[in-house]
């Protein structure tokens, strides 16, 4: 998760950064925080301690880049909301009702051939109601990635290893 | 006070001291050039080419530790300075470029010369700016000043459409850069001093490995305490060769690819690397996992994300390093090391890498040797890329003691970087003699800034390494190829000497080993610029070498093939 000043390009550089260093994103989302002036990023990236500790520096790097902190150990918070269209008949559709129930999502638009459910949970739960959903027949779907906080009062979003740590020249 | 943006960006350049910069008008930029007439105390250099302008203010910048200033005008004005400030990027050189854009309500239209200047040197700069309001012009270039020079010195691009250079603003330059994502360490970590004192002072065969940012840091005195308080070896990088007195008793010399194979294998022998300023550039390590296997590393840069980016540190220490330095040397104690020191002197004994055998013919490696011995290894060298950049590497013996004397297109490798960089570093040090050590493959690049050199008479002297071929080229394609030259024999090369004349400056040619000294010392009697043209070996190949990504087992020492040619 990285907090960044919310500067025109910003998010061109941090994406360009992930390019040019070869680090896979599998999720980035973006949105103003609590501060203004400043933007929340989180992104997911796959790889080991040394990719995460390559990728924290590199964007420790970027001058718009305030503060990162792996959270991926931490006590946090990960939601994902997705928005997923299915097709629906008169005889399918209670039993899509009664599935967007079970796993507490919302019906946001319904058509005479399809509705459109909003789910918000974690990966997990996203993926399993995709799953179930996918024999009705599943017509498009948005995903917004994984957004996340940490629980509690934050001490520090700093890195603890003095050698390591804290903003580049 | 109300100023034209034009204004404030000329203003703001004499409040950063700005007193040269180098670049081309054009259509977008004009604005600034003609407010530029009424600050005479900004002296502007004519280029040829914008390519010489981001290249004349980088080897400005090292000569100088200042920030070198270029411009350009949109389009292929700014496209031009791309080479120029990637070399910076890579080299770690402060430098500020100024480019004109289309105006605001052009941008994005397809305007004639317009590109996305910001777009394209995300990559290649530290930061860059889109100035979109004339009231932020002030703020922006204090900023860039502020980052370029900071830190790990870099590059930062501003491009100013051409109607905010008309735009009328207030101006007030502000004392200090807000910049709440920018904060260089400059400390280092008492912590980590204490474990790095506590390893030097265990350490039986102790090395440092001193890389640019010890010239960068202006860390000369610190480095020359360590090395002879615990009588630690130095080996330097390509870019922290005149970091330390080559003619200094604990001098062992450059590693790596083409470094002397005394230093790269005394890395292998090492038991403590001592990296300061410096990034274990593939150059210098080879293959990783081999590299300096039998010992641990200190490792010193201002830049956190260097630290464990290609060799895994057993302590790192962020900071600045003459500060760092400083800090360490209160804590290390007095050491002689003896039979390291012994060990080091039969290595140089054993591989004698810089031995030039006798021969009648013009070795480029003798004229190097020439060049140091008529400059008693004071002047600056400025090379491309190539053979005669690590010839000139290996062979000038860098004695200044505060100065720096090797300035090399290193990390970019970007050949005609020598002719600009000289022009930037003569006017950057006219107190030095300046040679242009060129490669005629490179020279032919950037050869257009010669009329520049000439037109504002800075006395740069060139030495071009003639030898018809790109020779590092040829080089690896006669080792790894089975010689199939191809691509890089040029039959046709022109005439220096009438080109040098051409241009209007003196031109003077050497053919044999007895015309070298005489030919240097008669250009360096000149006051103004001259051209030398050596012709030599056309064939001479560079030793030692270790092949690319291997290990010091597959170091090839001496030219083999060569003494058995016709």
């Amino acid at each position: 998760m990285a907090l960044v000043q919310d500067k025109p390009g910003v998010l061109n550089r941090v994406a360009s950064m992930f390019r040019r260093r070869g680090f896979n994103i599998s999720s980035l989302a973006v949105g103003h925080s609590e501060t203004q002036g400043l933007s929340r990023m989180t992104f997911v990236v796959e790889g080991d301690e040394y990719t995460v500790e390559q990728v924290t520096k590199q964007l420790y790097k970027l001058i718009d880049v305030v503060k990162v902190s792996d959270i991926s150990k931490e006590d946090v918070v990960l939601r994902e909301l997705a928005l997923i269209k299915v097709r629906t008949t008169p005889s399918t559709r209670p039993e899509v009702l009664q599935l967007v129930e079970i796993f507490r999502s919302n019906v946001v638009d319904v058509s005479p051939d399809s509705v459109i459910i909003e789910v918000t949970g974690d990966e997990d739960k996203v993926d399993s109601l995709l799953r179930i959903l996918k024999p009705f027949g599943v017509r498009e779907v948005m995903r917004t990635g994984r957004v996340g906080l940490m629980r509690g009062m934050v001490k520090s979003l700093a890195m603890d290893d003095p050698g390591r740590a804290s903003k580049p020249g | 006070m109300k100023m034209s943006g034009a204004q404030i960006v000329c203003e703001s350049l004499l409040r950063e001291g700005v007193e040269l910069v180098f670049g081309i008008p054009g259509g977008t930029i004009l604005p600034l050039y003609q407010t530029m007439v009424d600050y005479p105390q900004i002296r502007h250099i004519l280029v040829r080419h914008e390519q010489g302008a981001a290249m004349a203010a980088d080897g400005y910048a090292r000569a100088t530790g200042r920030v070198g200033v270029c411009m350009a005008t949109s389009g292929p004005g700014a496209t031009n300075l791309v080479t120029g400030i990637a070399n910076a990027q890579m080299d770690s050189v402060p430098l500020v470029a100024i480019t004109g854009q289309v105006s605001r309500a052009g941008i994005g239209k397809d305007a004639f010369q317009e590109t996305d200047v910001t777009g394209i040197t995300l990559p290649i700069t530290k930061h860059n700016y889109l100035v979109m309001k004339a009231e932020d012009l002030a703020s922006v270039m204090k900023e860039a000043f502020y980052i370029a020079s900071t830190g790990r010195p870099g590059p930062v691009l501003i491009d100013i459409p051409r109607d905010v250079f008309t735009e009328v603003a207030e101006f007030e330059y502000p004392e200090t850069a807000d910049l709440p994502g920018y904060k260089p360490v400059l400390e280092g970590h008492p912590s980590q001093i204490k474990k790095a004192a506590k390893l030097i002072n265990e350490a039986q065969k102790p090395l440092i490995l001193a890389g640019h940012g010890v010239i960068i840091s202006w860390a000369y005195a610190e480095l020359m305490e360590l090395a002879e308080k615990a009588q630690i070896p130095v080996i330097t990088t390509l870019l922290g060769r005149s970091s330390f007195p080559n003619d200094h008793v604990l001098f062992v010399g450059m590693p790596g690819m083409h470094g002397v194979a005394y230093a790269s294998l005394a890395l292998d022998e090492a038991d403590l690397i001592i990296g300061l300023g410096m990034r274990f550039d593939d150059r210098i390590t080879g293959k990783i996992s081999a590299f300096a296997s039998r010992a641990k590393v200190i490792h010193v840069d201002i830049d956190p994300a260097e630290i464990d980016k290609n060799v895994r540190t057993h302590v790192p220490i962020v900071g600045d390093v003459a500060r760092v330095l400083r800090q360490l040397n209160r804590l290390v104690e007095s050491a002689p090391h003896p039979e390291w020191l012994d060990r080091i002197e039969e290595l140089k004994r054993e591989h004698p890498s810089l031995h030039i055998r006798e021969t009648d013919r013009l070795l480029p490696q003798a004229v190097i040797r020439d060049l140091c011995e008529a400059t008693q290894g004071k002047a600056v060298i400025v090379t491309g890329v190539g053979q005669h950049q690590m010839w000139a590497a290996q062979h000038y013996s860098f004695r200044d003691k505060e100065a720096n004397t090797f300035i090399t297109s290193g990390g970019l490798g970007s050949m005609g970087y020598e002719v600009p960089a000289a022009m930037g570093a003569q006017l950057g040090r006219p107190d030095k003699v300046v040679w242009a050590v060129c490669g005629d493959g490179g020279f032919q690049m950037t050869m257009s800034e010669l009329a520049t050199i000439v037109e504002n008479d800075i006395p740069v002297k060139f030495a071009i390494f003639n030898n018809n071929y790109l020779g590092m080229v040829r080089q690896w394609q006669e080792l790894f190829y089975n010689k199939t030259y191809f691509a890089t024999h040029r039959t046709r090369n022109p005439d220096f000497v009438k080109l040098a004349e051409a241009f209007g400056m003196p031109g003077l040619r050497v053919t044999e080993p007895g015309q070298s000294m005489s030919a240097i010392r008669e250009a360096m009697a000149h006051p103004g610029p001259v051209l030398i043209d050596f012709l030599v070996e056309e064939e001479e190949n560079l030793y030692p070498m270790i092949p690319s990504g291997q290990t010091t087992a597959e170091l090839m020492e001496y030219p083999v093939a060569k003494e058995v040619r016709p």
